[in-house]
């Protein structure tokens, strides 16, 4: 059996064991990285001398019994959007690829203090904006279930570097359904917590009120797992919350008896993918076979929720990324040595369409005389949103819906027309603008042998419950031992 | 609202983008589609409601008047394209 | 046609914390360049805020001193701009839903008191600096240092209530004033720690509308402030007198030319796209909180000055004087408190006290005469102990050598004579040696008084007690 194929749990249950050390699992999965890396292009920075050196710091903790946590000795690989310090963080953009932080993120000295060895850095779509990691300045990344097809995005790599076996887990962020989508589309679980749940400082920002981070797993229960890490006040961030931490995996194994489950109509649409509605149906059923109640309920306004996701995290991303200006850190592109022009030149050679694409309408729709009609009306619009779901959880204790109209697309498929392309995160962006948790983890696969992701929402801060619901299904089922075969 | 190729030039002015014509003919259709997209937000009377920009518990965080140290001058500026006498290097300033 | 000019004042003043406003990067002036920066105020990828809660209380007190209405509620937006002093790309600030409103403050000029109304107090963070390039190969250069980038700021924003120079020079030395006498700013103009752009422009006499304004930069002390202000209204009237119109601008003030020249290039596209800054939750403060930073509140200048006018009973001139800091206020009431004399002690605080002052750092913290040491001092003359001219002499060397008075009397053998019987002998001697005078002064020539008194002092080598020897001088001449 390849070891490169077990979960956290696993792994650690044998690390703990001595059957393996941290430096030994280590060398398997850059093994293993260097035999598929060449069909799936996830990383864009491998960090093998770091990843040994903190592998022998996690076999002396496990030699020493002391301070060992679930993640201590295991292999994991990051996003390229979170600063790590001394490493190279490019947001998988030409403006940041030489850039290296003098700090970490928040989530990755968690992680590092947690024992995780760090692998490297993933690829992703350019500043995170993008469902199919296609953006990304410095190349695609492929699916591992069909290399023909996108891994999703915009964490196409740290989805995929998990699918294929590269990594034990990965971190990666959600604005929109960043996390959750490509968790879909590469058959693994993806969980995006409550935004303020887990800290972002040090993670690069893209939409600051929508973003946040989250772990890509194996299963459910690495999945709380990692939340466990990952979660909890950070002092350096003002918008994380300041509410205790339960132990994530107490949640898990309690069963859905009785549990409220509510089935929103708007999400159950006209013309879906049928793989996916029968795959997300079935989904249901099994849910209800194991006790738990379905609640059919309404989310009125999920049909405005990409139009004001489109204004709120553009606006929001066209002055995040005012920063890169040549100035500080990144590329400069200076020929004629007016500052106009540098600022110009740097930031158009700088980014890509999309990222350009995305400035353009955010700094539109905040210029004046347009603030009302565009910022205001979205915000006041993501009121209404956020309402939806707090009558919906009067009802209900999680919502389950699918996490995307249709699996992993063709390279190239929506490439031509931006719109299409958002369109495909219209199940997942409304938890980002209501800030609630959500998970995609796999219930099925398309008649092509495509992972096909169920996505349950919770209440604000209720990831257990959200957990503890996704854990009995996936309990239930077999989709979640499914590997690709590269 | 039509967006026309002269707001597209503003706009690419506000946030400091040289776009070439091709660039402009083509942002100026994408972003039309896009805005004629979210014009639908106009079918909601949003009269009287609140705007949401914060999802989390409304409470202000503090930190206390305490100096930590900053970063060595070598870190601050490490990552510069140009630098010289400890500062960042521009192109002149005109005022 | 005759003009009135409406002046209306933006005030930037850094406050006094040791850290910035979002980071715990030291405050401090003048250190080298970008040492004082760290990822927040560098404004690198990821890094966020978080709000300094001493800032926040500084604003807050200067709210209240300027009779604003704090807002339970006050939002941080981002002002969106680039700049290469501006590391984000933005400034954060505060919007449409600022710190605190509605207040104002009362100005006296030409004996008349005026009410100026202050639009709001808002806080914002301070940009870096930039350096240009002085030798011929950094010709084409700007040399950029963060140190300053997230100094807490206040911005006060006066209503367009001023009409004269004269009238914004007192608004921006009374602002100032309570922001010394609150311990929250420097002051310091020269350095930058407190900085005013004038909004400038004139109508006819009598005409409600508002003219169009120029607002004006770069005033780095109150000489220049006024000097701007009166170029600028002069220059806009000849314009408008000309058949010209005046246009909304900037104008910089060039101190050596004394004139406001417009600055064209900051002028395009003034689009801040402001919004809400996600990185901060709306700053919420408490009524507890406002309430213990107003029961925290000292007295201000201008309430001082009327207690210690009343109070004191010492002329008005004096009471500005002695309350033009806080620290010197209370040398002087500690003074007074000590000796029972308001009115000696003014004396002495405003003349041999600041006098001495002056010729070191002027202030008041660095005296080395405490005020009990000037009380005993002041004693001594009243008790009849110095002369008021002998004890001039004795404060010198208190201030030089940080005695007591006593001391310095006994060593120096400075104390008075008063015994009668002393002095008649003296003075009988003089009487003797001098009998040409004695004749004429009882010939009617009493002016000579002042010859026997002088021989007196002479004989005593000055330690003579004046009103002694005057009265002991009229009998024995008689």
């Amino acid at each position: 059996m390849d070891i490169t194929s077990l979960t956290i749990h696993e792994l650690s249950e044998r690390l703990k064991k001595k059957e393996l050390s941290s430096v030994g699992l280590t060398k398997e999965f850059l093994a293993r990285m260097e035999s598929v890396e060449p069909k799936i292009h996830s990383f864009i920075t491998v960090t093998a001398n770091d990843a040994l050196e903190a592998a022998r710091h996690a076999d002396k903790r496990l030699a020493g019994g002391k301070d060992i946590t679930p993640l201590t000795g295991v292999p994991i690989s990051v996003k390229d959007i979170f600063c790590t310090k001394g490493v190279k963080t490019t947001c998988a953009s030409k403006i940041l690829a030489d850039f290296v932080p003098p700090y970490d993120s928040t989530v990755v000295r968690r992680l590092k203090d947690a024992g995780a060895v760090i692998l490297g850095k993933v690829n992703m779509d350019e500043f995170a904006m993008g469902s199919s990691t296609e953006n990304s300045a410095l190349f695609k990344t492929l699916n591992p279930w069909d290399t023909s097809r996108v891994p999703g995005g915009s964490s196409g790599g740290s989805a995929a570097s998990v699918a294929a076996g590269e990594c034990a887990a990965s971190v990666g962020t959600d604005t929109g359904g960043s996390i959750r989508q490509p968790a879909s589309c590469c058959g693994v679980v993806g969980l995006k917590p409550t935004y303020g749940r887990v800290s972002r400082y040090g993670m690069i920002a893209f939409a600051s009120s929508l973003d946040q981070g989250g772990p890509f797993t194996k299963d459910v229960r690495d999945s709380a797992i990692m939340l466990n890490a990952m979660a909890g006040h950070d002092p350096r961030d003002s918008t994380s919350i300041d509410a205790p931490v339960p132990d994530y995996a107490s949640f898990l194994g309690k069963g859905v008896k009785g549990l409220k489950v509510g089935i929103p109509k708007e999400y159950f649409i006209e013309g879906m993918d049928k793989d996916v509605e029968a795959a997300v149906r079935g989904a249901l059923e099994v849910l209800k076979k194991e006790g738990a109640e379905l609640v059919p309920i309404t989310l009125p306004h999920t049909e405005y929720a990409v139009a004001v996701y489109y204004l709120v995290a553009t606006a929001e991303a066209s002055s995040n990324l005012a920063r890169y200006d040549g100035v500080k850190y990144g590329l400069r592109v200076n020929e004629t040595g007016s500052l106009m022009d540098m600022y110009k030149r740097t930031r158009d050679a700088g980014f890509g369409g999309e990222v350009k694409r995305r400035i353009m309408l955010g700094t539109y729709s905040l210029s004046a005389g347009y603030y009302d009609a565009y910022y205001k009306k979205a915000s006041q619009v993501r009121t209404l949103i956020k309402n939806d779901f707090d009558s919906a959880f009067r009802k209900c204790d999680v919502i389950a819906t699918p996490t995307a109209p249709t699996a992993a697309f063709k390279l190239g498929e929506k490439v031509a027309d931006p719109l299409t392309m958002y369109l495909s995160d219209i199940f997942t962006i409304s938890c980002n603008l209501a800030g609630i948790p959500g998970i995609s983890i796999p219930c099925g696969f398309t008649k092509d042998g495509l992972p096909i992701g169920l996505q349950l929402l919770g209440k604000d801060l209720d990831e257990g419950t959200v957990l503890k619901a996704a854990y009995s299904y996936e309990q239930a089922t077999d989709w979640h031992k499914q590997r690709p075969r590269l | 609202m039509p967006i026309t190729k002269k707001d597209v030039l503003h706009v690419a002015d506000l946030a400091r983008l040289a776009l070439t014509d091709t660039e402009i003919d083509l942002y100026t259709g994408q972003l039309q589609r896009i805005l004629s997209y979210v014009e639908k937000l106009s079918e909601l009377d949003t009269k009287g409601i609140e705007p949401t920009t914060y999802t989390v518990p409304l409470m202000t965080v503090f930190r206390e008047d305490e100096t930590r140290p900053s970063l060595p001058r070598e870190e601050a500026l490490g990552n510069a394209p140009e630098e010289e006498k400890g500062c960042f290097k521009v192109p002149k300033i005109i005022e | 046609m005759k003009y009135e000019a409406v002046i209306g004042l933006e005030v930037h003043a850094q406050l006094l914390t040791g850290s910035k406003l979002f980071c715990g990067c030291s405050t401090k002036f003048g250190s080298e360049p970008n040492t004082q920066v760290c990822p927040v105020c560098l404004g690198m990828p990821g890094v966020l805020p978080v709000l300094n809660r001493k800032a926040v209380e500084f604003a807050v007190k200067m709210a209240l001193a300027v009779g604003c209405r704090i807002n339970p509620r006050s939002v941080f937006a981002r002002k969106n701009y680039f700049y290469p002093d501006l590391p984000k790309g933005y400034q954060i600030s505060q919007y449409s839903e600022p710190l605190a409103e509605h207040g104002h403050l009362d100005i006296d000029v030409d004996n008349t008191t005026k009410k100026i109304g202050i639009t709001r107090v808002h806080m914002e963070e301070d940009a870096g600096k930039l350096l240009h390039g002085e030798g011929p190969e950094d010709a084409n250069y700007s040399f950029v240092d963060l140190n300053r980038t997230g100094v807490p700021l206040i911005e006060i924003v006066s209503e367009p209530d001023m009409r004269t120079s004269d009238e914004a020079q007192a608004y921006l030395k009374a602002l100032r004033d309570i922001l010394v006498y609150l311990e929250i700013c420097s002051g310091n103009m020269e350095e930058g720690s407190f900085r005013c752009d004038a909004n400038v422009s004139i109508r006819p006499i009598g005409a409600e509308k508002l003219g169009t304004k120029a607002e004006l930069k770069n005033m780095n002390s109150f000489k220049f402030v006024k000097e701007a202000i009166d170029y600028e209204i002069q220059r806009q009237i000849d314009v408008v007198d000309g058949g010209g119109k005046v246009v909304q601008e900037t104008r910089l003030f060039d101190s050596a030319r004394g004139v406001t020249a417009s600055m064209r290039s900051k002028e395009e596209a003034h689009d801040y796209r402001y919004f809400p800054e996600p990185d901060l939750l709306p700053l919420i403060v408490e009524d507890r909180l406002v309430d213990k930073l107003r029961n925290e509140m000292p007295e201000l200048p201008r309430a001082k000055r009327e207690r210690f006018a009343g109070e004191y009973g010492i002329p008005e001139y004096d009471a500005g004087v002695l309350t033009a800091s806080r620290a010197l206020a209370d040398y002087y009431e500690a003074t007074v408190k000590a000796t029972g004399e308001p009115k000696v002690s003014s004396n002495w605080v405003m003349g041999e006290v600041l006098r001495l002052l002056k010729e070191g750092s002027g202030d008041v913290k660095d005296c080395p005469v405490s005020p009990q040491s000037l009380a005993g001092l002041i004693k001594a003359v009243k008790d009849g102990v110095v002369s008021g001219k002998t004890a001039k002499e004795v404060f010198e060397e208190m201030y030089r050598t940080s005695q007591p008075a006593e001391e310095i009397i006994k060593a120096k053998g400075l104390v008075q004579i008063s015994n009668e019987d002393e002095l008649a002998r003296i003075i009988d001697d003089i009487i003797k040696a001098n009998p040409d005078n004695l004749e004429r002064y009882r010939a009617g020539k009493t002016q000579l008084l002042g010859f026997f008194v002088g021989e007196a002092m002479k004989a005593t080598k000055g330690k003579a007690n004046p009103q002694v020897i005057n009265k002991l001088l009229k009998e024995k001449l008689g």
